[in-house]
């Protein structure tokens, strides 16, 4: 969509923000959180990254409903996607080998 | 701008004869884009769905595979990929205000950095032959997770590999662009083609940012 409000200094601070989070989830995989707390802050971080490309960089938050329908479509399949599979997987053990499920 | 440059778009009827007007055109190609964008988050979400099913399976390779990545690689590609990504929205910008020659620029300065974060690939790719860590019956790790180790590697094979044959395609299609809008093909009323390719480039880069912590990052605390 046509975007005329966004100045190229958003731009900038978008970029910024981008490689201080990229730094964050870099330095962050170092520390030991405990349990599954690493993978959920770096999921965390990296959807953060992508919501600023999404709408800044890719102008959904300046774009009309129809296409935040279809963005949030494509992730909300994705999720059951994802979601589906798992839940399958925890449930039933499936996996020959070493598998062992942590909490 | 020589004399050779064929006449402003501006006075060429850029709409298709099934559209109202303009605007409307530009709608439909812009909903279109973002439609595909959905069949492409499909496309890679299969191998995030496998990559979480066999990381949950086996969590211990995929952390000790993880960190046979070279993390300080991965790092710097994700900086170079953000940064052609500001370059790709700058084309962007500078397409709207009509300034060609920016735009023209900004895309050869997004296609360069794309081609530095392919090198670095590569050259990520050949240490990993060198170190015997490409799955197959060469393929070397410490027991007794050599077998699920495999399944690691081959997953950072495949979305790393079909993430860089994104990165190539989108080399093509911002070089077509680019000799376009060299070609004066594009103006403040119509450039629409840079504003898609742009999508395009920005959906790639988030690829990359999901696929940087699930692949690099997953053990490092576990064994620093």
């Amino acid at each position: 969509m046509n975007a005329p409000h966004i100045t190229v200094r958003t731009y900038a601070v978008v970029y910024v923000l981008l490689l201080t989070l990229t730094g964050l989830t870099t330095g962050v995989a170092f520390i030991d959180l405990g349990g599954s707390l690493n993978t959920v802050a770096a999921l965390v971080i990296a959807v953060l990254k992508a919501l600023l490309v999404v709408l800044y960089f890719m102008h959904l938050r300046y774009s009309d409903r129809f296409t935040w329908v279809i963005a949030a479509a494509g992730v909300f399949w994705l999720l059951i996607l994802i979601g589906g599979t798992l839940d399958d997987l925890v449930t039933r053990n499936i996996l020959p080998g070493e598998l062992h499920l942590t909490p | 701008m020589n004399s050779s440059v064929p006449a402003a778009p501006e006075a060429i009827d850029i709409r298709a004869h099934q559209f109202e007007d303009v605007e409307q055109q530009h709608h439909a190609s812009w909903l279109g884009m973002w439609v595909f964008l959905a069949t492409e988050v499909m496309f890679f979400g299969g191998m995030f769905t496998g990559y979480a099913f066999y990381r949950v399976g086996y969590p211990d390779a995929f952390a000790a595979g993880s960190n046979r990545l070279d993390i300080v690689l991965g790092a710097i590609n994700t900086a170079v990929l953000i940064s052609s990504s500001l370059t790709m929205a700058l084309a962007v910008y500078s397409a709207e205000k009509g300034r060609s020659n920016a735009t023209v620029r900004c895309l050869i300065l997004t296609m360069l950095l794309g081609a530095v974060f392919l090198c670095i690939k590569f050259y990520e790719y050949y240490q990993k032959f060198v170190e015997y860590l490409v799955p197959g019956a060469a393929f070397r790790f410490e027991e007794p997770l050599r077998g699920s180790a495999q399944i690691f590697f081959s997953f950072y094979f495949a979305m790393t590999g079909l993430h860089a044959l994104h990165m190539i395609i989108g080399l093509g299609l911002l070089s077509v662009i680019a000799v376009k809008a060299r070609r004066g093909g594009f103006s403040a009323a119509y450039y629409t083609p840079v504003e898609l390719s742009g999508l395009y480039w920005h959906f790639v880069d988030i690829v990359w940012i999901f696929l940087f912590p699930l692949l690099y990052l997953v053990g490092r605390h576990l064994h620093p």
